[in-house]
Parts: C-alpha cells; sequence; structure tokens
C-alpha cells in the first residue's frame, strides 16, 4: 500500500508527465518498442560484427535506426524552428539536401587530396544557407506562405543538383570522405550519429545560450506584439530559415557521403514530409508559437523506427506512407481538443472510483 | 507530386507562348529527311543523356537528315512541341512521350498532314493506326534475360532479396514479373521484396534491416545499379561478402559504366541492358519506310543485352556503359 | 414591471485546474429587467456567463428556463436555441463578411441564400436598431463600436430571451453608449432578459434594475441597483471599504515640476496612420494624458512616438540630444516602454509563460546572446508578480490563462521592469475591475514621484482628471489644445472635444 503522500507525489509525477508534450513521441516509441518485442525480441539485439575489411563494427536494428534516422532528426531541428517562428512549413529541404549533395560532391570529384573535405563541407553548408534565405526572404519580406515560398525550390531544386553535375554521375576518390556516412576508423559507431548528435549539442546550444527560443516563440505565437517589444519579426522568421537550410545543407553532405553517389531525382525523397511528421509527432503546433526541439528530435527517430519495422516486417514499402497516414490521423484526432476534453473527463472518472475505494 | 504537378503545369502554361514564338521555320527545299524529334528532358537520367547524344550523332546533315529536337518531361508541352512540328510539315515525327495518355488528337492531325510518327523508347495509349512503328524496350524481356542467366548458376537454393523499383512503372513491372514467375514455378524463395523507389539509400536501408533480422539470402535482385549499389553497401558493412564466387549474388539494370566496372572487378554478377542507343533502329526504319517498303513489325524491340561478371570486357564497358 | 423568471441558475460550481472559479452561485433572471453581473476580475462573472452559454461544461448546478425545465447546454450553438444570445468582450464575428451575412450567418433556414433578402432583412434591422452601417459593408471595415452593434443585432435578431452583454461598452464612445442604450432599453420592453456586465459603475446605474454581485467565484448578493449605493456596490465588490476610491477630491495629481527639463521633445511627428504632424514634449515626473473621442488619433500619436507605426516624418530629442526613433527597439534604447491598447492583438504573448512575458521587453533589451539565466528570470517575474499582485497560480502559467486585468499587470510588470524613463500606457485600465484600477493609478502616480514620466490614455475622463497634470486634446486625429492646471474640469474637457476653445 502507498502511503497518501507518495501517492500524491507519483500522481503529480504522472500529470506533469501527461502535459508534457514529449509524452507524444515518447508514448508512440514505447508503442512501437513494445509491439516489436512481442513479435521478434531479437529485435534489439545488438552485436559487435566486423565489416568486409575486418574493422568491428556495431550493427543491429538499433544501431540501423540511430544511423538512418540521422538526416531526419538534423532536419527536425531546423523544421522546428522554421514551424516555430513562420507558423509554416518548408517543403523544399528534399530538394535542397539534393542541391547540397550535388555541391558537396561537384566539389570533391574534383579534388585530388582529402584536404578538399571540409571546404565543401563548409561550401554546401553557406549555399545551403543561402538558399534557405532565399526562402525564408520570400517568407519574411515577401509575406508569402511558407509551403508557397518553398514550392519554388521544392519544383526547381532537384533540376538544380542535376545542373550542378551536368546530370553525371561524380566519381569520389577521396578515401576519407565516407567515413562521414559511415564510420571513422576504430570507431564502431556510424559517424551520422555523432553529427545528429553534435548538431542537437549545438541546437541546444544555441537556444539556452541565446534568445532565440524566447523570439523564436514570441515572433510564431504574436507577430505584433513582438514587434511591440523591439523584435524583428522578418529577420527571425529569416533566420529561422537560414538555420533550417544549415540543417539540409550538412544532411546532404551526410547522404552523399553514405553512397559517395547520388541521384538527383529520388535522393532524400519525401524526406521532407517525415520532417514535418517528426515536428508534429513532437506535440508541435504546425501553426508555430511554442516549441521543444527534444520532442522534434525523438519524433524523427520514431518515424525511423516506424520505417525499420516495416522493412523488418517485409511490409510492402509503398504502404509505408499509408501507415505514416494512420499516425497522422492518431496524431491530429488525439490533439484535438474535444478529444482531449473528452479524455480528461474519461481519466478523471475511472480515477475518481479507484479513490473512492481506496479511502473506503 | 501533385502540387509539383500542378505547379509544372502551371510554369509551363507560361512558357508556351514563349516556345510558340521560339522555333522558327526551318529551312527546307533540299533533300533532307525533316524529322522533328520530341524527347524527354536529358538531364532526367544518365541513360537519358545516353540516348539523346546517340540520336544527335544519328540525325545529322551528313546522315541526310534535317532534325529539330525539342525537349520535355511534361506531356502537355510535348504535345504543343508536337503541333509545332505539324504545322512545319516535317516527313517524321519521333517521339518519346512523357505520358501515355492524351496524344489521340494530335497523331490525328499528324495523320492528316501526312506526317509520319514512330515512337520510340516509351509506348502510349492510341490507336496503333496513328503512328508506323513503335521502337521500345522489351521491360519483361529483359527481367527473362536476367532470370535466366540466374536459373544457370544453379545454386542449390535460392532465397533472393528483391528490390523493386518505383512500383506501377513500366520497368519494375516488366522486371518483377520475370522473377515472380520463375520463383513460383521453380520454388524459389523471396526472402525481401519491397520498393525502394529507385534509391540507393532506401535499398540499403532494406537489406540492412534483412541482415538485422538475420534472414538468410544469396541472391539480391535489384531492378536498377542505384539500388544495387545500396544493397553492396550493407552487404560491405555486415561482412558478407559478393560477386563471382563469393556468398552472395548482386544483380542490377540499366548498364551504368560505373556498375559495368562493378561486374569488371567481379563485384557484381550481372547487369541487365536498358538500351538507349536507339538511333540505329529509328534510321533503319524511317530508311525502310522511305524505300516504300513494309515493316514486317510494328512494335520493334531493342536488342538488349544481359553482361555476365565472368565474361564482361573493358570493351563492354567502353562500349555500353551509360556515362561518364 | 414583469415579475416572470426568465432564467434560473442554482448552485453553479465550475473549477480549472488549481482555480475554484465558481462556487455554488445563484442566479435569477426576470424578463423584461436589464441585470447588472458585477465583480473584479477573477470573480468568476466570464466563467458564469461561460457555463450559462455551453463554452464550459459545469461541475455541479442547474439551470432552468421557464416552459423547459432543466435545461442542459452543451454548446453555444444549444444556447442560441434555447433562447441565450451572448455578445462577448472579443466580437466573434468573420471580418471578412459582410454586415448583413454576419447577422445571418449559419442560421439560414434553407440551404440557398438569397443575397438580396438577406441585405434588406439587415437593412430594416439596422434601421430598426438605430445602427448605423450598411448591410453590404464589410464588417472589418466598420469601426469596433459599429461591429458590436452588429454583433448585438445578430443577437437581437435570434428572437432571444435572454440577452448578455460581456463588457459591450468598453471600446465605445460616450455617444455609442447612449445608443446601446437606448437598444437595451428598446429589448427591455419586448421582455427580454439582459445580463449587462461591464466595469463602468455609471452606465450600471444608469440603465440596470438589479445588480448580482460575484467575488472569488462565489455569490455575494442580488440587490435593486435604486436601493444600492455606489460605494456600497464598490466595498461589496471589493469586500473592504475602500478609502481610495471615497473621495475623489483627494485625488488632484501633483503638478510636474515646470522647470525639470524635458525627457522627450518631439516637433511635427507624424506616422502612415494618418495623425496630423504635432509637437509634444514630456518633463521628467509629469503624468500626462491624450484625451479624445474614439478615432481621434490619440492612441495614433502614442505610437508614433514609440515608432510603433511607420513614422513618416519630425524630429525627435532626448534629454535634450536628437536621437532617431522608427522602431520599437529604438525607443525601448532610449528608454521609452508602451503598454498598448489592445492587449490581446498587441501586449501579450498568449501561449509563453507569466515569466517569459514579463521579461520579454528588457530580456530584447539585453541582447540575444545574453539571455537572463532561469534563476534571474524567476526573480524578475516574482518581484513583479509580487508588486502588482498579479493572481496566477505560478510564474509557469500560459498568461493567457489569465484574466484580463492580470494579463494587462503581466504587460505593466514588463514594461516597469525595463526602468523606462518614459511610460506611455494606453488603456492601462480598459475593462479591469476597479481595485486593480485604483492600484493601477496609484502606481502611476507613485513612479511620477519618482521621477518617471508617464502618457496616459483612458477613456474616462475622471480617471484621465484623477491621474494626469496635463491633458492633451486631440481631435480628428489632430493635437487641438492642451489644458492645465484650473482648466482640467469635466466641462472645459468635453466642451475642448467638442470642439470648443477652453475657457
Amino acid at each position: 500500500m502507498n502511503t497518501p503522500s507518495s501517492a500524491a507525489a507519483q500522481d503529480s509525477l504522472f500529470t506533469r508527465l501527461r502535459r508534457h508534450q514529449i509524452l507524444i513521441p515518447l508514448a508512440a516509441l514505447l508503442l512501437l518498442a513494445l509491439f516489436n518485442l512481442i513479435i521478434d525480441p531479437s529485435f534489439f539485439s545488438i552485436s559487435l560484427r566486423p565489416n568486409n575489411e575486418g574493422v568491428l563494427l556495431l550493427s543491429g536494428n538499433l544501431i540501423s535506426i540511430l544511423d538512418y534516422g540521422s538526416e531526419l532528426a538534423i532536419l527536425a531541428l531546423g523544421m522546428t524552428l522554421v514551424t516555430a517562428a513562420s507558423g509554416g512549413q518548408d517543403i523544399s529541404v528534399g530538394a535542397l539536401i539534393a542541391i547540397s549533395g550535388s555541391i558537396t560532391l561537384r566539389i570533391l570529384s574534383g579534388a585530388q587530396s582529402d584536404a578538399m573535405i571540409l571546404p565543401a563541407f563548409l561550401i554546401t553548408c553557406a549555399a545551403a544557407m543561402l538558399f534557405g534565405a532565399f526562402n525564408g526572404s520570400l517568407v519574411a519580406f515577401f509575406r508569402i506562405q511558407p509551403m508557397i515560398a518553398t514550392l519554388i525550390l521544392f519544383t526547381a531544386g532537384r533540376s538544380v543538383a542535376a545542373w550542378i553535375n551536368h546530370n553525371e554521375q561524380p566519381f569520389v576518390s577521396s578515401e576519407r570522405f565516407p567515413y562521414f556516412g559511415g564510420y571513422l576508423p576504430g570507431i564502431p559507431v556510424p559517424t551520422p550519429l555523432f553529427i545528429a548528435l553534435f548538431c542537437f549539442l549545438v541546437t541546444w546550444l544555441l537556444l539556452k545560450f541565446t534568445n532565440l527560443g524566447l523570439y523564436v516563440q514570441a515572433v510564431g505565437i504574436n507577430e505584433k506584439a513582438s514587434r511591440l517589444n523591439g523584435l524583428n519579426p522578418a529577420w527571425i522568421k529569416l533566420s529561422a530559415f537560414v538555420l533550417l537550410g544549415l540543417c539540409a545543407g550538412v544532411a546532404g553532405f551526410i547522404k552523399v557521403s553514405r553512397t559517395a553517389s547520388i541521384n538527383y531525382s529520388v535522393i532524400a525523397n519525401n524526406i521532407e514530409m517525415d520532417a514535418i511528421l517528426a515536428v508534429a509527432l513532437g506535440g508541435n503546433s504546425l501553426s508555430g508559437g511554442k516549441f521543444n526541439i527534444g520532442a522534434s528530435v525523438l519524433g524523427a527517430y520514431v518515424i525511423q523506427f516506424l520505417t525499420t519495422t516495416l522493412f523488418t516486417l517485409n511490409v510492402q514499402s509503398d504502404s509505408v506512407s499509408a501507415y505514416k497516414a494512420v499516425v497522422v490521423i492518431i496524431l491530429v484526432v488525439c490533439s484535438a481538443p474535444t478529444v482531449r476534453e473528452k479524455l480528461a473527463a474519461l481519466l478523471k472518472k475511472r480515477r475518481a472510483p479507484k479513490q473512492a475505494g481506496q479511502s473506503a | 507530386m501533385n502540387v509539383r504537378g500542378f505547379f509544372s503545369a502551371a510554369l509551363s502554361a507560361l512558357i508556351f507562348p514563349a516556345v510558340l514564338s521560339g522555333c522558327g521555320q526551318s529551312g527546307s527545299g533540299s533533300d533532307l529527311i525533316r524529322v522533328g524529334i520530341i524527347n524527354n528532358d536529358p538531364n532526367e537520367s544518365g541513360y537519358r543523356t545516353a540516348n539523346v547524344n546517340d540520336l544527335k550523332k544519328t540525325f545529322t546533315k551528313e546522315n541526310g537528315y534535317d532534325a529539330d529536337f525539342k525537349y520535355s518531361m511534361k506531356n502537355d508541352e510535348q504535345i504543343a512541341f508536337a503541333q509545332k512540328f505539324i504545322q512545319d510539315e516535317v516527313d517524321y515525327l519521333l517521339l518519346s512521350a512523357a505520358d501515355t495518355a492524351g496524344w489521340d488528337t494530335v497523331l490525328q492531325d499528324a495523320k492528316t498532314a501526312g506526317v509520319k510518327v514512330i515512337l520510340f523508347d516509351r509506348i502510349i495509349d492510341a490507336p496503333d493506326d496513328l503512328y508506323e512503328a513503335s521502337i521500345v524496350s522489351d521491360m519483361v524481356k529483359e527481367g527473362e534475360t536476367a532470370v535466366e542467366w540466374l536459373k544457370n548458376q544453379k545454386l542449390d537454393q535460392y532465397e533472393i532479396i528483391h528490390i523493386q523499383g518505383h512500383l506501377g512503372s513500366a520497368a519494375q513491372k516488366g522486371r518483377s514479373e520475370a522473377l515472380e514467375k520463375t520463383a513460383k514455378e521453380l520454388g524459389w524463395t523471396i526472402v525481401t521484396q519491397q520498393s525502394a523507389d529507385w534509391s540507393t539509400e532506401t535499398a540499403q536501408q532494406i537489406v540492412q534491416a534483412s541482415i538485422d533480422a538475420k534472414k538468410q539470402f544469396n541472391v539480391i535482385y535489384a531492378e536498377n545499379d542505384d539500388m544495387a549499389k545500396g544493397a553492396a553497401a550493407a552487404l560491405d558493412k555486415a561482412n558478407i561478402s559478393h560477386g563471382v564466387g563469393k556468398d552472395v549474388i548482386i544483380m542490377g539494370f540499366d548498364c551504368n559504366k560505373w556498375a559495368l566496372e562493378k561486374l569488371l572487378a567481379q563485384e557484381w554478377n550481372y547487369d541487365g541492358q536498358c538500351n538507349p542507343f536507339q538511333s540505329g533502329y529509328l534510321d533503319d526504319t524511317i530508311k525502310k519506310l522511305e524505300n516504300g517498303e513494309t515493316l514486317k513489325e510494328k512494335t520493334i524491340y531493342l536488342d538488349e543485352k544481359g553482361f555476365d561478371a565472368a565474361t564482361i570486357t573493358q570493351a563492354d564497358v567502353e562500349k555500353y556503359g551509360i556515362g561518364s | 414591471m414583469q415579475e416572470e423568471t426568465v432564467l434560473e441558475m442554482r448552485g453553479i460550481s465550475k473549477a480549472f485546474p488549481g482555480v475554484q472559479a465558481l462556487q455554488n452561485v445563484d442566479f435569477r433572471l426576470r424578463a423584461g429587467e436589464i441585470h447588472a453581473l458585477m465583480g473584479e476580475n477573477g470573480a468568476g462573472k466570464s466563467t458564469l456567463i461561460k457555463v450559462l452559454t455551453g463554452v464550459y461544461p459545469l461541475d455541479s448546478g442547474e439551470i432552468r428556463m421557464p416552459g423547459k425545465g432543466t435545461v442542459q447546454i452543451h454548446s453555444p450553438q444549444q444556447a442560441q436555441k434555447v433562447g441565450i444570445s451572448t455578445v462577448y468582450q472579443e466580437i466573434p464575428l468573420c471580418p471578412n463578411l459582410t454586415v448583413a451575412e454576419n447577422i445571418f450567418l449559419g442560421r439560414q433556414k434553407s440551404r440557398f441564400v438569397s443575397f438580396r433578402r438577406m441585405n434588406r432583412d439587415a437593412q430594416a434591422l439596422l434601421q430598426s436598431l438605430g445602427i448605423r452601417a450598411e448591410p453590404t459593408q464589410q464588417l472589418a471595415d466598420c469601426s469596433i463600436a459599429v461591429q458590436q452593434m452588429v454583433a448585438i443585432a445578430r443577437a437581437v435578431d435570434m428572437e432571444c430571451r435572454v440577452l448578455i452583454l460581456d463588457e459591450p461598452t468598453s471600446s465605445l464612445g460616450e455617444n455609442e453608449v447612449q445608443k446601446l442604450f437606448e437598444l437595451m432599453r428598446q429589448l427591455k420592453k419586448r421582455g427580454v432578459g439582459i445580463i449587462f456586465v461591464t466595469h463602468f459603475l455609471d452606465q450600471v446605474y444608469a440603465v440596470c434594475d438589479r445588480i448580482t454581485v460575484l467575488r472569488d467565484g462565489r455569490l455575494v448578493g442580488e440587490f435593486e441597483a435604486a436601493s444600492l449605493p455606489r460605494v456600497q456596490l464598490v466595498s461589496k465588490m471589493l469586500g473592504k471599504e475602500l478609502d481610495d476610491l471615497s473621495d475623489p477630491a483627494d485625488d488632484i495629481p501633483p503638478a510636474a515640476d515646470e522647470t525639470a527639463e524635458p525627457v522627450y521633445e518631439a516637433n511635427g511627428l507624424c506616422s502612415d496612420q494618418g495623425i496630423i504632424p504635432f509637437d509634444f514634449s514630456v518633463r521628467r515626473g509629469e503624468v500626462n494624458g491624450f484625451i479624445g473621442l474614439l478615432g481621434s488619433g490619440r492612441s495614433e500619436a502614442v505610437r508614433a512616438i514609440f515608432g510603433a507605426d511607420k513614422v513618416t516624418g519630425g524630429t525627435v530629442r532626448v534629454n535634450g540630444k536628437p536621437v532617431r526613433i522608427t522602431k520599437p527597439y529604438e525607443a525601448m534604447q532610449q528608454g521609452i516602454g508602451y503598454l498598448p491598447e489592445d492587449r490581446k492583438r498587441d501586449g501579450i504573448i498568449g501561449d509563453l509563460s507569466v515569466r517569459e512575458n514579463i521579461i520579454l521587453a528588457l530580456q530584447v533589451k539585453k541582447g540575444f546572446f545574453k539571455p537572463f539565466s532561469k534563476a534571474e528570470a524567476q526573480q524578475f517575474a516574482d518581484e513583479y508578480i509580487r508588486l502588482l499582485g498579479i493572481k496566477t497560480a505560478s510564474a509557469d502559467t500560459p498568461v493567457k490563462a489569465l484574466s484580463g486585468g492580470n494579463q494587462q499587470k503581466v504587460i505593466l510588470g514588463r514594461w516597469l521592469l525595463t526602468h523606462p524613463k518614459y511610460l506611455i500606457l494606453d488603456e492601462p485600465t480598459r475593462g479591469i475591475d476597479i481595485g486593480t484600477k485604483a492600484e493601477i493609478q496609484k502606481l502611476v502616480r507613485k513612479l511620477a514621484s519618482e521621477g518617471m514620466s508617464v502618457t496616459f490614455i483612458s477613456s474616462e475622463t475622471d480617471e484621465m482628471l484623477r491621474t494626469c497634470s496635463r491633458l492633451l486634446v486631440m481631435r480628428d486625429r489632430r493635437l487641438s489644445v492642451e489644458l492645465t492646471g484650473s482648466q482640467l474640469t469635466q466641462n472645459t474637457i468635453f466642451n475642448t472635444i467638442a470642439g470648443g476653445d477652453p475657457e
């Protein structure tokens, strides 16, 4: 039997968690994990196995999820900021990844040494930020709805990516370049995981040691009031798009590093929808305002978890999007105010007789 | 996709008038055969680039042609090009349609105007009296050639990971059909069958998931080179050997040059051709029609090879490899 | 007078997380009476009305209507169906539709709408109520007052038995208030029971028959307006005898030190909001005020000072030095603060916490790369929550969950935290209960005595007289007259506003 005080403490922890938005992706994650555990307990096994060069690497579904979810997690960071600041979404990130990857390969294909990797990375990021700034200025200064504004790059981006390399398959001879989408020598954990972690940390520090979070939320919630408090909403929206551009640049760099090749029309196909879904799954309002970066990132990994689960279960991958649609429907329904109220009322009812029973 | 479609339609509506005013009257009166060639955008893929370059090499003044090339991946733009060519009274209209539907009217106009139409690379949904011939790949045959090769490997057992292209595309349907049929007949096991949408990385994830699930397999049948590459990357990571005489057979399609080099290096086992070099067939057909011959078959299938890592040569790579 | 009851609420209770908003409240409304619902902010007036109109489900209690017995109201639509119509403080109409469409929206009997008939009916209705609006006009193009009237017209036309007017007069000018009262009296004759929520005591006594007072979610009592003196009413609302308000004669604001140097001076200032260039200055420790009818340009004038609108001309000096103020950030850097008129639209960041709302302006002033630590922010928030007596569950509560008066205090706290040299308060007391009003007036005078300069705007003349030592009268977007010293009387003000000269 619980003492009343400890019961109260548990209750408060539970209610606190219930109110916290991270509960949504967390619950989804647990649900998926439980499902896999029942289907195949070995789903979670991780082993150290050599690759074809005899280097020991960690392998297992969990590692695969963390590995392949990296680009999505990085995008989710930027997409969360854009969503919060502008109340809209950028649908051009997939195309921007294609452009970024193309730029990286273009620079590296001409290079003789590994010394070009860093410049290639920096140039890629800078270019991606420029494209982000293009999107951002359409939204911030011309006040075009984000989805419409980014439609331009969404439509043209992959052609631009193809044009950068004259639609040829660039040949990259660098031996170190594949490290970034694969493994660093001597480290059995996939590099994209570290990059994603690094990006998350940088974002976290940025939010902690600057006012980015406060400004972005203020602008997203009430633009007029923000302006009267000395903020410049246009610049804040623009910065959010530039940061998302940077995220897409980094993601593009990882993506092309994985195979040292690019297919302009299919690289990161539909990733924008997954990124938006990650933001929604993280419990963030898609109409802007308050956000939680951690929840978005968790949302991204939940999506990758779902994808990998469906691959493992040999579900036809054209129906993967149908499953995602189901997730979206559940999310949207659950976050609707009427459903929330009903649920809260139900919970209350459930608990009331229990408490009565205890006290009796 | 819908959004993109809408936008491109809007864009093409803008471009349309420019197209009309843009192409001038090309010179006539000589004894050159006047052809209008409508193709998909060469930037679409390496395959298309090779296709376009091949056509350009053949349809030259030296070879007796006065050729005009138009490129678009949008059906309505292509139709506008076709109307323009008909107005210009070209002798032949060579067409690789972006979409199968919507060509009836314009081809009827061509017929009325006495313009002979030859389809290449892609077929359309229109009565076959509207065109003289169609020169196309036989995707089912490509698949059959590949599966026949696989059968001849005489493995003790066949456990296949089947990575499909974009579901519903002609290439996917043809290449999948052949494998599924034979697998059923001969009792081959298809361990995993999933679409990677032609994407390298998705293919890698699919194979990775199969490895993580500890599934047994000894063949990877990928419906294009990119996906075969992704599969190979997953195998490399898991230290599963592949290629000639190794644990897993890798099969791809399209004969990209880099893929044929993998065959040459014995890392892959088979690559099926999807022949972009169609100008010879077109040239041949036009010559026959000019000479008043009747064609034996309305549909002319391209000769398509399958390359085996055991027999491929450097010369094959140079000759048949697509891309630089 | 008829004594027939049209609505009876019994034992109404409603709790929100952490707050018992209503506790066992009874309320009775008779046909053909105007019944004031009074109480401080947070007393439970809004909650009671929202329960009555089905916005909130009630926890316990019952609502009875004659001929209908106990009615269950789960939505505003249901409320309308049983004959309860509401005009809220914030006008819930569609600004992009026409007046006529707004009146008839969502209650056409057939699926097909005859716009001609709709416009004709609307015309007749508007005329009968004396509302000067064209049925085909877009609602957004009407003044707030007219929008309010349209909302009432909509309610009236729905054949309601109970009409709830929640702060209908807070955005109306004197003239329009009188028109509204006529309208209310007309409805009263038709036997409609009207629940009237307002903060203006004058208005209560001008039209109401009965007064029900709530305090802290409880019923204080129901009174005949004629037999309840004002002072009594106020003390019932506040639950204490309040000497702050007892004798306005004590409240003559101190005149500013004539020798003090101007903190802020503007010459020929104008903005893109059509304000005619004006000269203005404020001395250290002075409380002055812009006064004028709605639409006179008083808000636009102070917005130009703060750079809230696009400044199109004029020179500005702060402490004698010429400066450029074209946007709020620049004004803030010069030590100017601005509490906007429309707190919902321009003031609060609704979803953010009370803490974040309080520190926002100072944080922006401090800079992007220098965020306050959580402890610092908490300390600031706690300080101003205590100083201003903000009623909130905690500093983490989203500001939108607070009552209007407390939201206003949060914004006030936000600007006080920046320690401005010059603070502009545009309608800081609008929609706020008497107690808070008095507090804010007192605070303004205290701040001035400490050396802060304040510009104060209020629709209530007596409040302006109590607070300001100099009044600037705006008329038709022009700064027309300055009133000081002995000119500061109701009569002079009304004269000058109406277009005369001060005597």
